[in-house]
């Protein structure tokens, strides 16, 4: 649906982002994270078409946010940072001038922000000012005001920040909800909110793209060297086992053993074998393997994965 | 053009519901009218003191004393607001950032910058409704020719608009509407007295500053006199500042 391929972008000398390429499928829910100041808003705005790449090409649906922008921007919906809001309408008002923005007509007009005010819970202020909501409502004027023209993608700016807990959750389960029918990009520098309502996610750093792909694909990919924890009783020493034939390398971690092997397909038989002959009683076995917020810090820290 | 007048519609909302437009709308009824009224009564004491004069009562002409040097004024008047009237246009979107909506949404940027034209145009017709309370004034109490009103204010509307689109241009450079509004003054004090130095200048230059300034190509039309050059003047500028406009706004998405 969404495919952004080798796209950068400078500031003068600077670059906010370098050569970011990911592509997101259909009816997802795709997280796009990183800390403050990474590039997310930077790739955001490219995609929707506020600002122009340097370098590189942003398809949405097929169309090139360049030489096709009107028929990308009729397909996305868009919250900025920050909402863009009108104090001076009411609610109902503003999202009808949103609607209309985006060619919304006549009695499809009236449905649609109605059903956007439904959907975000904005019922009961229809008629209020923009000006008097309180933080979180204002969030939802903004989501309201991206998918009042039925658009088959979203594309939200840290739709959380700032809001409190209560609203967070509102806000992460109205997401939840969209995805399926629209698909959805959002933003944000926090890891928890990627694993709780994304499906996939790309992981940014000062403006480069550390890993993309879904939830799994991102802990797979950097699950290092191939390498096994054991626990049993009694524990081998580290000498014994690098005598058995496929491992690399042996280490004490905690109660336990890291295990590394160089082909990890006869390392893991040997071992098994090698355990059983000398009767030792596994408590425990399990492959290592990085969580997505060690894939996230290390990227935070600039730190390379061992496989990329 | 689509999303034109869903962008007129939003900005006359804006006018109506901001307190400035109707505090300028009152500034300026208020000191046009002491114009009027100045100008009135040195009519009316003159065409007392010469009544015994029948040569006099001849030249006096209510169009001539009154109402030409009335539509100067307005026209002095409307270039001291006018900033202040279009300053908001582009530089609050950006301050708002509603900017972002209005640039994301499927509307060419030649649309966001005619609708916002257009609703600054509702004002400047409303100024010129209003001022028709002094034109009535006129005809109940005397018998004006209506042409040369008719030109003046005609000329006053296109003067308008480019007041409007030199407006609108600055208010896009800048997110700081006394920037735009300082801006827009000074192109348009500027123009007003580039003819002031044609003076000595060489025959080219003279000709040039002279058809470059605002005020030259308003002589003519108050008094009945209509060229096609001063409508057309009022009308290039306009096009020229509402293009460049639409290039600032446009570039943006490039730096």
């Amino acid at each position: 649906m969404i495919d952004v391929q080798n796209l950068s972008r400078f500031y003068g000398e600077k670059a906010a982002v370098k050569g970011v390429s990911f592509s997101v499928a259909p009816g997802v829910v795709w997280g796009f994270l990183g800390p403050n100041g990474a590039g997310k808003t930077t790739t955001m705005r490219m995609i929707t078409g506020y600002i122009a790449p340097s370098e590189g090409s942003v398809r949405v649906a097929g169309f090139d946010v360049v030489s096709q922008s009107e028929s990308v921007k009729e397909r996305i919906g868009y919250l900025p940072e920050t909402p863009p809001l009108y104090d001076e309408m009411t609610v109902g008002e503003y999202l009808g001038f949103a609607a209309s923005l985006r060619g919304v007509k006549g009695k499809n007009l009236k449905s649609r922000v109605g059903y956007a005010m439904e959907r975000t819970g904005l019922k009961g202020v229809a008629g209020s000012l923009i000006r008097n909501l309180s933080k979180g409502y204002r969030q939802r004027v903004g989501i309201a005001q991206a998918l009042v023209h039925n658009p088959p993608v979203l594309i939200l700016d840290e739709p959380t920040v700032g809001l409190d807990p209560a609203q967070i959750v509102e806000i992460r389960e109205l997401i939840r909800s969209l995805k399926g029918e629209h698909t959805v990009i959002l933003s944000t520098h926090i890891l928890s909110e990627v694993t709780q309502v994304c499906d996939g996610a790309a992981i940014i750093n000062e403006g480069t793209l550390y890993a993309s792909g879904t939830l799994e694909e991102i802990e797979k990919c950097f699950s290092g060297p191939p390498g096994l924890y054991i626990e049993s009783d009694p524990l081998p020493s580290p000498a014994e086992l690098m005598r058995v034939e496929g491992i690399s390398g042996v280490r004490r971690e905690g109660a336990g053993l890291h295990v590394a092997f160089g082909d990890e397909e006869a390392g893991i038989k040997a071992l098994n074998l090698w355990m059983r002959r000398e009767e030792r009683l596994l408590k425990e076995w399990r492959p290592i393997r990085l969580t997505l917020e060690e894939v996230y810090l290390r990227a935070l820290s600039r730190e390379r994965g061992v496989k990329e | 053009m689509r999303g034109l007048w869903t962008v007129t519609k939003r900005e006359l909302r804006g006018y109506l519901t901001s307190p400035v437009a109707y505090v300028l709308v009152a500034v300026f009824l208020m000191v046009s009218g002491y114009f009027f009224y100045n100008l009135l009564w040195w009519f009316h004491t003159q065409s007392m003191a010469q009544s015994q004069n029948p040569y006099y009562v001849q030249q006096l002409n209510i169009n001539r004393f009154v109402y030409e040097p009335f539509l100067q004024n307005v026209s002095v008047i409307l270039l001291l607001i006018f900033p202040l009237l279009t300053m908001r246009l582009w530089a609050e979107e950006k301050r708002g950032k509603t900017d972002e909506l209005l640039l994301t949404s499927p509307v060419s940027t030649a649309s966001l910058v005619g609708g916002k034209f257009l609703g600054a145009i509702f004002i400047l017709l409303t100024l010129i409704l209003f001022l028709q309370v002094f034109t009535l004034f006129g005809f109940l109490y005397s018998r004006p020719e209506p042409v040369p009103l008719l030109l003046g204010y005609g000329g006053l509307f296109c003067m308008g608009l480019a007041f409007i689109a030199i407006g609108l241009f600055t208010s896009t450079l800048t997110e700081n509407q006394m920037v735009a509004a300082s801006l827009s003054f000074g192109i348009l004090l500027l123009l007003w007295v580039l003819s002031w130095g044609a003076e000595g200048a060489s025959p080219f230059l003279r000709e040039l500053l002279t058809y470059l300034s605002f005020f030259e190509h308003y002589k003519d039309m108050p008094r009945g006199i209509f060229n096609i050059i001063d409508p057309v003047y009022y009308l290039s500028v306009t096009l020229f500042f509402l293009c460049l406009g639409r290039r600032v706004i446009e570039s943006r998405r490039w730096r």
